[in-house]
């Protein structure tokens, strides 16, 4: 192996990365575009849901109530009606999310304590707004009812740790370093030799002394540098925009995504000698990103996976990256702490181009 | 390692596609420090022995040797000592013509220190110095073709393998690519060079000709000119479509080719008085017509060697 004919290759690849506007664009534009999505769009703190209340008790305390629940922004009252069938009627229509029912003895019922004292309506279609309703049912409301009583439902605390403030960006943007890397990794390599197959350079390359490996090698290396430069990207922008901490090392992360970028570039490569056009290379893509984001924990909670969902991701370099960067960055864990996600990386980075370099015969029939 | 006074020696060498026989059964000796050119028509089997003979391809069945090395084996001590040029421009064309220069030297671990010296030669020898900066992608054929001879020789090769490499370039360029090649076999590097071109295959030292995967004549031009087995006559008439469909229909006629108002025929040369039998089938037609015996060109070996019944008359 030559480490001039590696860096020949290293310079060859930065110099047609540097003239590749779209690639170089992908390179910064993917992870922003990712970014916002994911950290704005894509948000489950669910705040401004709209709401009609059909008041029957008409008290004092009721319109208290109806105060306090607007004031917690997690609902929005767009609407008072007379009857329940009125509120059913706007949830059917999708015009609300949820109705709030005040029954006519809602002051007894408060004071007795003995029954739930209103009734929430809500769309259950949609899981999340479930949840939410959830919530509201364990919010505390304290009512000025004299001395003894201070309030309405008991107080049911919910301790979230590591994300007290239930912000979603927090707890997706670690995960979204991986789907991040997933995706610009693996395209950048899986059509790197299609490509050049395509064009007819690999003619030219395999008639030259270059060995298959130090091939592989001079393809793998500039891009594991990019990985780290939107690494860093997705740091700075979860900062200034999220707000989104790095609790443990930097270092241990940086160590980790060094292990899982070069996991992906040597799948990308894997994909490459199976491919023989740039299409091809895209829809065994797909193959492997889509997973990445639904079976990997990035999405749904992983042990609330069936097993067989579970195997499948436990295949996957971005479930094992997922859980390095939640650890380190969220519960300031050590890379020591869970070296078997480290190591299953490094394991997947040596078996995968060991096995591109091996199906990349200098040949070819 | 053999010294040999072939650079390229092949026996029974052949290539299949799943059922397609590419390459048939094809013995070649090629001696050092000459053009040898392979003529043949596209899907002869030109590009598929020149990919076998470079360790491209695995011959289904024969072996090759090629600088004293067998091939297809460990071909690592052999690759610094060929030079390949693909039919198709396989550079970088997002580099540039000085950038793709580099690489290659790279690749080749040309001495660092007479790295500059050379790519500066080149340039020089092969009139790129004007588009040095130039990306590779964005130049016309014939600069393209001088930049990949360029990258063929670089490191000194002993064997030139050029797959095609006219096939896409102006006449004037061609003449000029023919003057490097000459240049480079006077300096003792073997030149296997496929063509299409009939001028082309008459300025190489020898060549085979191949048809449908088979070596169907090789030798020197001049040898292939004298042993065609056949008569060339020439005909020139007033309306050459109607001499040409007489002459068709005589039993002895080999092939007529029609060239402007001439017409080339081939008679196998067991027939006694072609040209009289020619002028008297003419006559009886009451066609006007000049008929001579000539000599044969390449085209006419060419037509003579690829013919269907091979060389004997319908």
């Amino acid at each position: 192996m030559s480490l001039s004919r590696i860096m020949a290759i290293v310079k060859k690849e930065v110099r047609q990365l540097r003239r590749d506007r779209l690639t170089f664009g992908m390179v910064v534009g993917l992870p922003i575009i990712q970014m916002l999505l994911f950290g704005y769009a894509i948000n489950t703190d669910v705040r401004q849901l709209r709401t009609a209340v059909a008041d029957q008790a008409g008290t004092h305390l009721s319109r208290q109530f109806v105060a306090e629940l607007s004031q917690t922004q997690v609902v929005e009252l767009v609407e008072s009606v007379e009857t329940v069938e009125r509120l059913n009627a706007l949830l059917r229509g999708g015009r609300i999310s949820i109705g709030v029912v005040i029954p006519s003895d809602f002051d007894r019922r408060v004071s007795l304590r003995s029954r739930a004292a209103v009734q929430l309506l809500v769309d259950g279609s949609d899981p999340t707004i479930l949840g939410v309703a959830n919530q509201l049912r364990n919010m505390p409301f304290a009512f000025d009812l004299g001395p003894s009583a201070t309030s309405l439902w008991q107080f049911a605390e919910v301790r979230a740790n590591y994300n007290p403030e239930r912000r979603t960006p927090v707890n997706i943007i670690p995960g979204l370093i991986g789907v991040i890397l997933t995706m610009t990794m693996i395209l950048f390599t899986a059509v790197a030799l299609v490509r050049e197959r395509e064009r007819g350079n690999l003619e030219l390359l395999i008639n030259t002394p270059l060995s298959s490996t130090e091939l592989m090698l001079g393809k793998v290396m500039p891009y594991i540098v990019i990985g780290m430069l939107q690494l860093a990207l997705i740091l700075a922008v979860g900062r200034l925009l999220f707000d989104v901490p790095v609790r443990g090392s930097i270092v241990d992360l940086y160590l980790a995504a060094t292990a899982f970028v070069a996991a992906n570039l040597a799948l990308g490569l894997l994909i490459s000698t199976a491919a023989t056009t740039q299409f091809q290379a895209m829809q065994m893509m797909v193959f492997i990103l889509l997973p990445s984001i639904l079976l990997s924990g990035f999405m749904f909670p992983f042990d609330g996976m069936p097993p067989a969902a579970q195997y499948i991701g436990e295949a996957l370099p971005n479930t094992h990256f997922i859980r390095l960067s939640r650890g380190i960055m969220l519960r300031q864990a050590g890379l020591g702490e869970m070296l078997p996600d480290l190591l299953f990386l490094v394991g997947f980075t040596l078996f995968a181009m060991t096995l591109a370099a091996a199906r990349f015969s200098k040949r070819l029939d | 390692m053999m010294h040999t006074q072939f650079a390229i020696e092949a026996r029974g060498l052949s290539k299949d596609f799943g059922k397609l026989r590419a390459v048939n059964a094809l013995d070649l000796n090629v001696p050092r420090g000459q053009i040898y050119g392979f003529l043949g028509p596209n899907g002869s089997g030109k590009s598929t022995t020149i990919r076998m003979l470079c360790g491209l391809l695995t011959p289904t069945e024969g072996t090759a040797t090629v600088l004293g090395t067998a091939v297809p084996g460990p071909a690592r001590d052999l690759k610094p000592r060929i030079g390949y040029m693909t039919q198709r421009f396989s550079l970088f064309g997002d580099l540039t013509v000085l950038e793709n220069l580099q690489f290659i030297a790279e690749i080749y671990s040309y001495p660092t220190a007479g790295r500059a010296k050379r790519v500066g030669e080149l340039l020089e020898h092969y009139d790129l110095v004007e588009q040095k900066k130039q990306l590779a992608g964005t130049m016309s054929g014939g600069q393209r073709q001088r930049l990949a001879l360029a990258c063929a020789v670089l490191h000194h090769p002993e064997l030139l393998l050029l797959d095609e490499p006219t096939s896409a370039v102006d006449p004037q360029s061609r003449r000029d690519f023919w003057e490097n090649l000459f240049r480079l076999a006077s300096g003792g590097t073997t030149i296997l060079v496929s063509t299409h071109y009939m001028d082309e295959a008459e300025r190489c030292h020898r060549l085979a000709i191949l048809d449908h995967g088979v070596k169907v004549a090789d030798g020197t031009p001049q040898e292939l000119q004298a042993k065609t087995g056949m008569h060339i006559i020439e005909v020139s008439a007033r309306d050459p479509y109607k001499a040409q469909s007489v002459i068709h229909r005589l039993d002895e006629v080999a092939s007529v080719t029609q060239l402007g108002i001439r017409l080339r025929v081939l008679i196998p040369e067991r027939y006694q008085q072609p040209a009289a039998r020619v002028e008297a089938a003419l006559a009886a037609q009451h066609i006007e017509a000049d008929v001579r015996l000539s000599v044969a060109t390449l085209e006419d070996v060419f037509v003579a060697v690829t013919l269907p019944s091979n060389g004997e008359a319908k």
